[in-house]
């Protein structure tokens, strides 16, 4: 049903030497809504830059329908971008600005002689105003751009990119500047826009819960190498390594050892898996999500804890629970005060056995819980761009 | 009040543009409609008319200083800020270096260059240059005519202003996004239309403030008219000298002169200023 339409074959990317993407091999099917999602330096814009044409890789190749596309310049490409700041031309107003790509004249080969097309000018006025009308900004044709809030900017953003009516739309975090309450709504228009017209869309985002939302499919990465690729669900519920397992969703990541087909040992207790395949005896890592943890009364529980901290969250508690030294989160709805003792039963279902890998021991303990994880997050993005601006040729 | 408490910080500045800005033009105003004896007229502007070739002649040579500035400066600027940063700052600092050294001195250093034995001449003598000339065509020539003429008095205001033409334009283009260009790539533009399109149209203010700040010295020089031109080129700057110090001493019609040139330099300006409009505020004087 759905084909190939970009496919990057081992491609590489070096600067100054250095390593940014590592023998990256990833397609991209008609109509679907691709994400890669990963943290700052991850590698995930210069994957963008790349399918955009404003990045040639070092080695490997750039298919676009099957023809090979490395040295075709961005303006030749049916490829489209909504940048990161939304990159408006500020000497134009709205309507010229979504204008822009229509006036440039077409080169078309007619009986083999290649000539220049125009767009008439009522089919350009027809198309930005029906273009306008699909990202709620009709009558704002004539504002400029300074006069626009920093959502109706992004929608421009899209109007300018979308009317030239591109095979795929690329998106670099188009929602990073915007405050929550508009990000969410964004992120529903995003997805109405993609499916009402049905091209292709690859998003870069840093935010886990706006890729699980809008997404087919995930490609999450890290040191410039794919680290999974599904779609939400698999990705969410079946994390191949303790990096994805981590990045996506909060989780409590332990030390396990797989006995046989089924059967897990953590904290010298076995528990019943619904994992097989791996080696009797085998070292893994065992994923826990905090909102799968049913708390008991403390005689009943498979292992017991003493409750550390106690966060209020609204929908639920976070709470941090110690278990012999090792600091687990669990979220639960009811409220345990610090200093009890509790219990905590584990259905097989809620645990996830994965192989280990280099990620292994560097995350899922919540031993030094906080937010400064996210808050990072968000400082080094801005480094990114700096870089970006710099790399172009 | 605290807003008001610290503006008191202003009043020096205030204080010294009224004093020696804003009085001197109301002067210079009373001064052009008056008469020796004290009383209005309006002669001074009547008698005006003698002098319109040199009028004509310093808004002539100035639009062309400015034009062939624009010329050099423009893409000198661009390919300047498209360059490292290593690159820039040195190349800036070249921009500037002539700027350290008086501008009488460069003035006079390009005399002793253009002169019919100087420097230029001398050179073309010792390749010779004029023997070959001369061979062909049967002339006698022994030198260029260089100095004294419209061309000298242009290369000096060229020589002299074009650091104002590089600078202004050379720190718009620098600041502008890149990811305006790349968008315009990536919306179907070429090169050239990249340029036309968004990088031209964003680097007017700069273009303005650049063309404001070579024209408007160029038409009141009265140095490089007098040393490049030998007096054979007298602009508006000589006349209105010649009013207040040199022998025909009239410092109304000085005055009149003056205010006119005023007058016409700010309508340029206003004008030019309204075809940028939209754009970035330019930088005026």
């Amino acid at each position: 049903m759905s084909k190939k339409l970009i496919s990057l074959a081992d491609c590489c990317v070096a600067f100054d030497g250095e390593l940014v993407l590592d023998h990256i091999n990833l397609y991209f099917n008609d109509s679907e809504f691709l994400t890669l999602l990963g943290p700052s330096g991850c590698g995930k814009t210069t994957t963008l830059r790349i399918i955009g044409g404003f990045l040639t890789p070092t080695s490997g190749e750039v298919l676009f329908d099957g023809v090979r596309i490395n040295d075709i310049p961005p303006n030749l490409r049916q490829i489209n971008t909504v940048f990161q700041r939304y990159a408006l031309f500020p000497h134009l107003n709205v309507f010229e600005n979504v204008a822009f790509g229509l006036r440039v004249p077409k080169t078309e080969t007619v009986n083999g002689r290649k000539r220049k097309v125009k767009v008439p000018e009522e089919e350009i006025r027809e198309r930005v105003l029906e273009m306008l009308e699909v990202v709620s900004l009709k009558g704002f044709e004539n504002r400029r751009i300074t006069e626009l809030s920093g959502g109706q900017q992004q929608r421009v953003a899209i109007a300018r990119a979308l009317v030239n009516r591109p095979k795929v739309l690329l998106l670099d975090e188009p929602l990073g500047a915007l405050d929550l309450r508009l990000r969410k709504d964004m992120q529903s228009e995003l997805k109405r826009i993609q499916q009402q017209l049905g091209i292709t869309f690859i998003y870069v985002t840093h935010d886990q819960e706006e890729a699980l939302a809008m997404s087919d499919t995930i490609v999450v990465m890290d040191q410039g190498k794919i680290q999974q690729i599904g779609t939400p669900e698999d990705i969410y519920n079946e994390p191949k390594n303790a990096f994805v397992a981590d990045f996506i969703g909060e989780s409590n990541i332990l030390d396990g050892v797989m006995h046989e087909d089924f059967v897990v040992e953590f904290f010298n207790r076995k528990f019943k898996c619904l994992d097989k395949g791996f080696a009797p005896m085998e070292p893994v890592d065992v994923v826990i999500r905090p909102e799968d943890i049913d708390i008991v009364p403390a005689e009943k529980g498979q292992l017991r804890g003493t409750v550390a901290s106690v966060t209020f969250k609204g929908v639920h508690y976070d709470t941090i629970v110690d278990f012999k030294g090792f600091k687990w989160l669990i979220q639960t709805t009811d409220f345990h005060p610090e200093g009890e003792t509790i219990g905590i039963i584990l259905n097989p279902d809620d645990i996830h056995i994965m192989r280990k890998s280099q990620y292994s021991g560097m995350f899922g303990d919540y031993s030094s819980y906080s937010e400064e994880y996210d808050e990072l997050e968000d400082v080094s993005l801005l480094e990114e761009d700096g870089e970006g601006g710099d790399e172009e040729e | 009040m605290k807003k008001n408490k610290r503006a008191i910080f202003a009043v020096p500045y205030v204080g010294w543009m009224a004093l020696f800005v804003v009085t001197p033009i109301i002067m210079v105003v009373i001064y052009a409609f008056s008469t020796a004896g004290g009383g209005f007229t309006l002669e001074n502007f009547m008698d005006m008319g003698t002098y319109a070739s040199v009028f004509a002649r310093s808004f002539w040579l100035a639009l062309l200083a400015t034009a062939i500035c624009l010329l050099i400066g423009y893409p000198a600027a661009y390919f300047i800020s498209k360059e490292g940063p290593r690159f820039q700052r040195i190349a800036m600092m070249l921009i500037m270096l002539p700027m350290w050294m008086n501008f009488l001195l460069r003035t006079y250093s390009w005399m002793s260059v253009l002169e019919n034995n100087g420097l230029l001449n001398r050179f073309f003598a010792a390749i010779g240059l004029f023997d070959l000339i001369n061979q062909v065509t049967g002339s006698s020539l022994a030198y260029f005519t260089m100095i004294n003429t419209q061309g000298a008095v242009v290369l000096g205001m060229v020589y002299n202003y074009l650091p104002f033409m590089i600078l202004p334009i050379y720190s718009v283009i620098e600041k502008m996004d890149n990811s305006l260009v790349e968008a315009a790539r990536d919306l179907g533009a070429g090169p050239a239309r990249v340029f036309r399109k968004v990088i031209l149209p964003l680097s007017l203010p700069g273009v303005l403030s650049g063309v404001t700040m070579v024209f408007v010295p160029s038409v009141s020089t009265f140095a490089i008219s007098r040393l490049l031109g030998g007096g054979t080129q007298m602009m508006l700057g000589d006349l209105i000298e010649q009013q207040f110090l040199g022998g025909a001493y009239n410092p109304h019609l000085g005055a009149a002169i003056a205010l006119v040139m005023m007058v016409i330099v700010v309508a340029c300006m206003v004008v030019m200023n309204h075809f940028g409009e939209g754009e970035e505020q330019a930088v005026m004087l």
